[in-house]
């Protein structure tokens, strides 16, 4: 393995880049996706197509001050934007873009990926706690009864993954969805069995649906629900601690796409096998899922706390238990009759 | 277990509807109008301040200053004079004051005209924040839109 120290420091560069345009863009993506989708223009004014106003929106939270009210708790209130960043642009360090670009070959990527989006949790709860504000608070305590709750039906869905590669590192899982979209986990006839294919695309639409909670993106938005809690955990923050909250969710909805494009969408892969793969259709993956993101969240309206709670428990962790279980019996059937 | 099942269906169901409902809609064209670029121009029942019809013969206003709009504005913005020039009969407008500030656009006013003297404008970028501004002189304004 290249250990050099031009590798760490090109990743940190590249990541740097890579999650700092994200984080400003997508807010840029988001507002114009919300404007068509409701048929108006969105940011136009800043540069053309309003493409400049993510940094006149930096340049406006950088200039105010980053005020910290009395009664808070100091070093958490200031620690906890600052933990909504950090895990998610270290995730960036396991995730393969392509079959030879990526910062880091870790053999446990999914673990580590999955470890850390849970200290991104932490960042909600501390900010919440930290702010001695009731709303923070009540958005603190929802956030975590959220996540505990789809954390659990994620994991069992990517440990069905896991079960059916064989392995728990994303690249080895992606290079075994090579090959042509017929092989991808989302829908994979051939490579598995046939039965494996019909259960998959559920697995995916549980995938998906607790990504969409665990980035705490509309309709899952209830840490932030700005009509009952006005901003939540974020209520107290102004400035860049505001600012670094929203890069935090935007950098956790691109992870979120990274992963879902690698564990059901064979990563890089083209879709055909003659089309070359890679990184270009890993980005164009990312992107469309991201869109979907945008999509889900300029269509539906909130849901409640005990719906949403409800969905977890009484749906999609019974599901993904189901599934988990039945691919066990099928990878056991397989290797019975080869 | 029936209602359980049932519920899962006709959830994703419906929110397959939902995204085709809204997914669509991100290709069709804005419907927005793009305000201080492009003014719209008001259709013909809009309500604006009054302002002096101009007679298309002579150029002028066809006020008699008969006064009877000023009596019918039951807010009393209106203040008109006028002076009779030497061996006319007819009186000639020569001021026609409305303090836009306490007008109601009930149209009274207009209503109560019986020369055809006052219309309703099409204006309505009125924003401003010294009140002095609302105070028109119609004859000047009359005068300027010539
Ligand atoms: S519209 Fe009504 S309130 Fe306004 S000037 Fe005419 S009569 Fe007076
Ligand atoms: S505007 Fe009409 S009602 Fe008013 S003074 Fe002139 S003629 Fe008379």
């Amino acid at each position: 393995m290249d250990t050099s120290i031009w590798r760490p420091i090109l990743y940190l560069i590249g990541v740097m880049a890579f999650a700092g345009v994200n984080a400003a863009w997508l807010g840029w993506c988001e507002r114009k996706g919300a404007g068509h989708i409701q048929r108006r223009i969105g940011p136009k004014e800043v540069g053309p197509y309003g493409l400049l106003q993510p940094l006149a929106d930096g340049i406006k939270l950088m200039t105010k001050q980053l005020l910290v009210p009395q009664g808070v708790d100091g070093i958490l209130f200031r620690v906890a934007p600052v933990l909504a960043m950090i895990p998610a642009i270290t995730s960036m360090v396991a995730i393969p873009f392509s079959a030879t670009f990526h910062a880091r070959p870790i053999e446990l990527s999914v673990l580590l990926i999955f470890a850390l989006a849970s200290i991104g949790m932490m960042a909600i709860l501390l900010g919440g706690w930290a702010s001695n504000n009731k709303y923070s608070l009540i958005s603190a305590a929802r956030s975590v009864s959220q996540n505990v709750a789809y954390e659990i039906p994620m994991l069992i869905t990517v440990i069905t993954i896991v079960m059916l590669s064989g392995s728990m590192n994303l690249e080895e899982i992606a290079l075994q969805q090579k090959g042509g979209f017929w092989n991808w986990y989302i829908f994979p006839i051939a490579g598995q069995s046939i039965a494996q294919a019909i259960i998959m695309p559920v697995s995916f639409l549980i995938f998906f649906t607790c990504s969409v909670a665990e980035t705490n993106r509309a309709p899952f938005d209830m840490a932030e629900a700005e009509s009952e809690l006005i901003a939540g955990h974020m209520t107290e923050y102004g400035s860049m601690g505001f600012g670094l909250f929203m890069m935090g969710e935007y950098l956790n909805i691109v992870v979120g796409a990274c992963l879902t494009a690698i564990l059901f969408f064979g990563g890089w892969d083209s879709p055909l096998p003659f089309i070359p793969s890679g990184v270009l259709w890993f980005v164009l993956k990312i992107y469309l899922l991201i869109f979907t993101f945008i999509w889900i969240r300029w269509t539906y309206p909130r849901t409640q706390i005990y719906k949403l709670l409800n969905l977890s428990w009484k749906i999609l962790i019974p599901f993904s238990l189901a599934i988990l279980l039945l691919t066990a019996v099928f990878i056991k059937i397989e290797g019975i009759l080869i | 277990m029936n209602e359980y099942w049932r519920d899962i269906l006709y959830g994703t169901k419906s929110l397959l509807i939902g995204l085709k409902v809204t997914g669509p809609e991100f290709f069709k064209p804005v419907i927005t109008e793009q305000y201080p670029h492009f003014v719209p121009v008001m259709k013909e029942r809009f309500r604006g301040h009054i302002e002096l019809t101009r007679n298309e013969e002579t150029g002028g206003s066809n006020c008699v200053v008969c006064g009877m709009c000023q009596r019918a504005c039951p807010s009393s913005c209106i203040t008109v004079e006028g002076e009779k020039p030497e061996g006319s009969k007819k009186k000639v407008l020569t001021r026609y004051i409305l303090d836009f500030t306490k007008c109601s656009l009930c149209g009274s006013c207009v209503e109560s005209c019986n020369f055809n003297a006052i219309q309703f404008s099409r204006e309505y970028n009125l924003a401003s924040t010294n009140k002095s501004d609302y105070i028109f002189d119609l004859v000047k304004r009359l005068e300027e839109q010539r």
